[in-house]
């Protein structure tokens, strides 16, 4: 059972790296020793650009950073945060570990659920709302939490998450 | 009643401590001007006299640590800061770096100078990208300030610190995934021998620290490892951030000396269980940790003491469990957890903890027999000492504990 | 530094930095393995390999844990024995039950571990296959499903190979090897070498078997079936029947192949010395005309593949030369099709090789004409042998035939390109007679034989210093053509050849092959040269008549009709 997105999209149209990012990219290479580890900050400056990490972004990555599609590609999906399918405008990420669930995140994923009609792992039609549960994001103290984009939401009950998507456009 | 010991988190609530003036102001960077003016050999010394222990996780002493780089520098060294918190039930290190996060740079600044490193790197979780950016903004005044860059404080040392965003991976938070994703690769364990301090990041000399590790180094700086080593118990040295979470009254992060009682710290720092009920379980160190009946609380929380009671002080995260915890869900809880961030490259793990989860989930649905819990027991066996880095083993150890601690609860599944 | 270490209560010397593996080793005590490559560091993935070390909480993995004074390690303790026991059952837990139709059902490392460890029941609940086989690739086939996860294929394929087609991708219990997004191996990088197929434990890897194509011809009255073997096949096809490796059977091997009713036998030596002759005159022709230096080598289709793809630039430095299964491909569908008068649409022509990447070389589109392909089938020696034992032909069991006149007939120099060296030790040879009309004093020609990656020298030949040199595994072919891009130019020809060892290690070739059975099966061939007359190709009397008959004489247009072709960029 996967409850974050995952595969590539099939044959998405190619997206171009932005030559502004591009030279971030570069700039960020240089700061150290060895470049390939520009990898993560390069998929994170990507996954701002596009919201996801396309396939047509990993060729140019790779050749950026002089290593292989697969190489990058075998990065791509070792880490969670970065997103293989396109996400919605607003990517809600649930804690669902013991802290928050001890403090009831399940009743906050259900009033997700019902209130945006997906489950966790899927998107709104209308793009807007992609819900995924994820594992301890490091605010125990506060559970139960999540994260909307880069932005974490704590002390949470229903009420608050009403208020907190209708604030949303 | 327990005495808190506001040291490293007496910034706490107090804004603009990114600001070089405003920490300067409250003692910052006095460890720093101290040890320039003192050999790199001669920190490590005073760091071995603190007897301060790594807060990552595993307790090792830190100035012993720092004593296997190498003498006689063939090759870059580089001192990297591990912020990636992700052990469930912690979350001290960010209380550092969002209220004085040139407290852990200053301290990054003196490991730096004491090993002798070119350059250091903060690998922060990737979650934390609102911490990244304060973080960078403090390293950008030290270097204005030239507390940072070339020939700090005139002192003729150069030192910079690079801040990079992990992306969701817990397995990054040990130090040689962490070194293998600063390289720009998948965060997968590296076989020890050889240790990072003999070759680390990029095949150099490397000493990988904990963010609280770090932040007390200053505070050590500022006066001597002994009195650092006196803000603890009498048995263990420093102060310690515990951070409580779970069904208690008052959850946050706690500062503590080092060696406070568990019982302590969950009646009196943190309110007590929430509610009124009854306390059920405690899990004293992070999710890694065995668990704890509640009459097995009576703990002093440090190293040793934990370890003798079967646990692991571990990050110090205490979860707290009342009476109407299920303990099968938090064990479901736990193992979904250890799949999904097992990195798959060796067997025990990748597959033993995949068949403890496929287990539990069966006994949750009802769907378990007689040797569902044998099997649990079995796998958890092959695991322990198996594995490759110890996540498999702090996962096996994690359910082994819940399944023999509170059998019942899981035997009642199968009727 | 010498150190004293008790391994199974028995005193031993070790050497200090010796991993417990190579100590038990050398003491006659087997560890089971299933990550550990020779030659590479170790990965420690398995865990299959753990000892017990007194002192020591945790079991440690011998591949990789070095020994130090006075350790006292247990190989075989009763702790041990359980947690390779269980190991082998968690892994067979998450694979398909398969055995009885496996491909690799009598050498499958997992199973004879399952066997050995005594895993008689199952006690785990059994995780359905659920990965989609991957059938793309003309030449192999890989069942994820059956992957154990010890990540060999993509070490070899990226620290032997240098191309790095495969990765592994996804992460935990999810984690798989594969090929980046919405490709598959036929798409991918993949230079068809095998190599990997020979590191993989299990059925994950397999060639892609065309056995059913050559029954079919074989029992298609309509068909006229020849085959054709490689040099290096009949110095390891009798691995295939149990015997040690090392032994040539080239004579059982005609005969059997006719027993399966092969209506002609050929040995693609006779297209090797044919190469000879027209690489080595194309060699005289670069260097007095002023050609593309230095010239590689061009008869390994996994380095063609790999040059295309990587070294675009130098595509221009191939030899034109078709490889010797393609040359005799063409001789036979259009030489002796017209002589035998036979359509060539009724041969069926399968050669015998020890290569997977031959497979996608038959099938490469310029290797045919009117719409008719030179090679139809390639079969790997591990695929001939099962299809002996199909037939019941016992390779130990009888009584040895000649090959097939005019293309059987072979010097030893045609022999020894199953070795790495061989090309260039058989085109130094003809190339110093052509171009200084002598014979040389020396024939064996040692800086390039043996199994080091990079092995150089420099021959007078005439007036000339020329400068050689022979890779063996596409890593080390990398080496050096990054010196020559970098600028290098005391080269004039460079021999590579796709598998570390040269055709002898090809990835067709039995599982099992190591560094041992790689020196045996060469040692072969260099005892066929020593004790054979006819050891320079350009002696070959039926090559001689070929030309005299046909072709003229080397380079010429008939020649390069049939024999050269060309080369172009593929993306990547
Ligand atoms: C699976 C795993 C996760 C870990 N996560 C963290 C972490 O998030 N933060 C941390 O400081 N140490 C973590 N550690 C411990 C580190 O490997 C390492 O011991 C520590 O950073 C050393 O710093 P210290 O000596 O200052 O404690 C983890 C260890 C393991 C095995
Ligand atoms: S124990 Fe788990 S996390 Fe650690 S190396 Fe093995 S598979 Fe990876
Ligand atoms: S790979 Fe081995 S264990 Fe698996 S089905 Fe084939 S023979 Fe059996
Ligand atoms: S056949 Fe060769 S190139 Fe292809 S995946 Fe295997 S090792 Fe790599
Ligand atoms: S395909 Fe074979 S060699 Fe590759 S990882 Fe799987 S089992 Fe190992
Ligand atoms: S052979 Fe040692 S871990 Fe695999």
């Amino acid at each position: 059972m996967s409850t974050t997105p995952t595969p590539f999209a099939a044959n998405a149209t190619d997206y171009k790296i932005p030559d502004k990012v591009m030279s971030k990219i570069n700039e960020i290479a240089s700061q150290y020793p060895e470049k390939n580890s520009a990898m993560l900050p390069a998929l994170h400056l990507i996954q701002d650009e596009f919201g996801w990490i396309p396939p047509s972004a990993v060729r140019q990555l790779a050749d950026a950073l002089d290593t292989t599609p697969n190489k990058v590609y075998a990065v791509v999906s070792f880490y969670t945060m970065f997103n293989q399918a396109p996400v919605g405008k607003y990517h809600i990420q649930v804690c669902r570990n013991v802290s928050c669930s001890l403090l009831g995140s399940k009743h906050i994923v259900d009033h997700l659920t019902s209130k945006l009609g997906i489950q966790p792992g899927q998107t709104t039609e209308n793009k807007k709302f992609t819900l995924s549960l994820v594992e301890c994001l490091g605010a125990c103290g506060t559970a139960p939490v999540m994260m909307i984009n880069d932005t974490y939401y704590e002390n949470l009950t229903s009420g608050k998450v009403d208020e907190i998507l209708n604030t949303l456009a | 009643m327990i005495e808190e010991k506001k040291v490293l988190t007496r910034h706490v609530g107090v804004p603009g401590m990114e600001k070089v003036d405003a920490y300067m102001n409250d003692g910052g960077y006095k460890g720093l001007k101290n040890a320039l003016d003192k050999k790199p050999q001669d920190i490590i010394e005073e760091v071995k006299k603190s007897f301060l222990r790594g807060r990552g996780g595993a307790g090792f002493p830190t100035g012993f640590k720092w004593s296997f780089i190498p003498k006689e520098k063939t090759k870059p060294h580089y001192i990297i800061c591990n912020a990636d918190e992700g052990e469930p039930g912690t979350f001290k290190d960010r209380v550092i770096m969002e209220n004085d996060p040139l407290l852990l740079i200053e301290g990054m600044t003196i490991a730096g100078y004491a090993l002798q490193c070119d350059m250091g790197f903060i690998y922060i979780r990737g979650e934390f990208r609102k911490i990244a950016e304060k973080l960078e903004t403090a390293i950008e005044n030290a270097r204005n300030a030239n507390l940072l860059g070339k020939n700090i404080l005139g002192k003729g040392f150069n030192f910079d610190i690079l801040v990079m965003r992990g992306a969701g991976a817990y397995i990054c938070g040990e130090e040689t995934a962490l070194i293998e994703s600063l390289e720009g690769k998948r965060g997968e364990p590296r076989m020890k021998p050889p240790f990072p301090a003999v070759e680390g990041l990029y095949k150099c000399p490397t000493i990988v620290n904990n963010v609280e590790t770090l932040a007390c180094i200053p505070i050590i700086m500022q006066s001597n490892g002994k009195s650092f080593k006196d803000m603890g118990t009498f048995q263990s040295a420093g102060t310690k951030l515990y951070g409580i979470s779970g069904h208690v009254n008052n959850p946050g992060v706690y500062e503590y000396p080092m060696g406070t009682n568990l019982k302590d710290l969950i009646e009196q720092a943190a309110g007590g269980v929430k509610d009124g009920k009854k306390l059920k379980a405690v899990i004293p160190g992070g999710l890694s940790a065995p668990i704890l009946k509640a009459d097995e609380i009576d703990l002093d929380m440090d190293f040793d003491a934990c370890i003798k009671a079967g646990t692991m002080l571990g990050s110090g995260g205490v979860i707290v469990m009342d009476e109407t915890t299920s303990i099968p869900e938090v064990a479901k809880s736990t193992i979904d957890f250890f799949v999904h961030e097992s990195c798959g490259q060796c067997t025990p793990c990748r597959e033993g903890l995949h068949k403890i989860q496929e287990t539990l989930t069966k006994m949750m649905a009802g769907e378990g027999d007689e040797n569902s819990l044998k099997t649990i027991f079995k796998i958890a066996k092959t695991i322990k000492g198996t594995t490759l880095c110890p996540l498999g083993d702090a996962g096996a150890m994690a359910l082994e504990a819940m399944v023999t601690k509170f059998r019942d609860e899981f035997e009642a599944l199968n009727k | 530094m010498k150190m004293q270490i008790e391994l199974n209560n028995r005193k031993l010397e070790a050497e200090s930095g010796e991993t417990i593996l190579s100590v038990a080793k050398r003491a006659g005590i087997n560890i089971p393995t299933l990550c550990y490559l020779e030659h590479l560091k170790p990965a420690g993935r398995c865990r299959i390999c753990v000892v017990e070390v007194d002192g020591r909480k945790d079991l440690v993995p011998s591949c990789s844990f070095p020994v130090s004074d006075g350790m006292k390690i247990h190989t075989h303790s009763p702790r041990v024995l359980e947690a390779r026991k269980n190991l082998i059952e968690l892994m067979l837990a998450n694979h398909p039950d398969d055995c009885l139709y496996c491909n690799r059902n009598s050498n499958c490392d997992l199973r004879q571990l399952a066997d050995q460890l005594g895993v008689r029941e199952r006690e785990l609940v059994h995780v359905e296959p659920h990965f989609e086989i991957d059938n793309s690739s003309p030449s192999l086939v890989r069942d994820p499903n059956k992957c154990i996860l010890c990540g060999k294929c993509v070490r070899v394929c990226e620290e032997i190979q240098g191309v790095a087609a495969i990765e592994l991708l996804g992460r935990g219990f999810e984690s798989f090897v594969g090929v980046e997004n919405n490709k598959n191996l036929a798409t991918s990088r993949c230079i068809n070498c095998g190599q990997c197929i020979l590191a993989c434990p299990t059925g994950a890897l397999t060639e892609k078997s065309q056995i059913q194509d050559v029954i079919d011809a074989l029992n298609d009255p309509e068909k006229y079936v020849v085959v054709q073997h490689a040099p290096a096949i009949s110095v390891t096809l009798a691995e295939e029947f149990g015997v040690e490796a090392g032994i040539d059977v080239d004579g059982a091997m005609v005969a059997a192949l006719r027993r399966m009713g092969f209506d002609k036998v050929f040995d693609t030596s006779f297209t090797a010395d044919l190469t000879i002759m027209e690489e080595g005159s194309e060699l005289v022709s670069r260097i007095v005309n002023g050609g593309k230096l230095p010239m590689l080598t061009s008869c390994s289709p996994g380095w063609i593949k790999f040059v295309e793809q990587f070294y675009p630039d130098f595509t221009g430095n191939l030899s034109t030369c078709k490889s010797p299964q393609q040359m005799m491909g063409a001789i036979i569908k259009r030489i002796f099709a017209q002589r035998e008068d036979i359509d060539p649409a009724k041969i069926f022509s399968v050669s015998i090789m020890p290569c997977t990447a031959k497979k996608f070389e038959a099938g490469r589109p310029e290797m045919g004409e009117n719409g008719i392909q030179d090679v139809d089938v390639v079969l790997t020696t591990r695929e001939l042998g099962r299809l002996l034992r199909m037939y019941g032909i016992d390779i130990r069991n009888i009584e040895p035939e000649q090959a097939d006149s005019p293309f059987g007939e072979r010097t030893t120099a045609g022999k020894i390109f199953g070795a790495t060296g061989g090309v260039m030790e058989a085109a130094l040879r003809t190339g110093y007679y052509l171009v200084t009309g002598e014979l040389m004093e020396h024939l064996e020609i040692t800086p390039v034989r043996g199994l080091d990656g990079i092995k150089e020298s420099k021959i007078k030949v005439g007036d000339l210093e020329l400068g050689v040199a022979v890779a063996s595994s596409l890593s080390k072919a990398r080496i050096l053509l990054d010196e020559v891009k970098k600028g290098r130019s005391d080269l004039h020809f460079i021999e590579v050849m796709t598998c570390p060892g040269g055709c002898v290690a090809g990835g067709g070739q039995p599982i099992g092959t190591n560094v041992d059975k790689i020196k045996a099966r060469s040692q072969a061939l260099y005892k066929l040269d020593d004790s054979e007359t006819m050891r320079m190709s350009h002696e070959n009397p039926s090559v001689k008549k070929l030309y005299e008959d046909y072709l003229g004489k080397p380079l010429s247009e008939k020649s390069h009709h049939l024999l050269h072709t060309h080369y172009e960029k593929r993306p990547i």
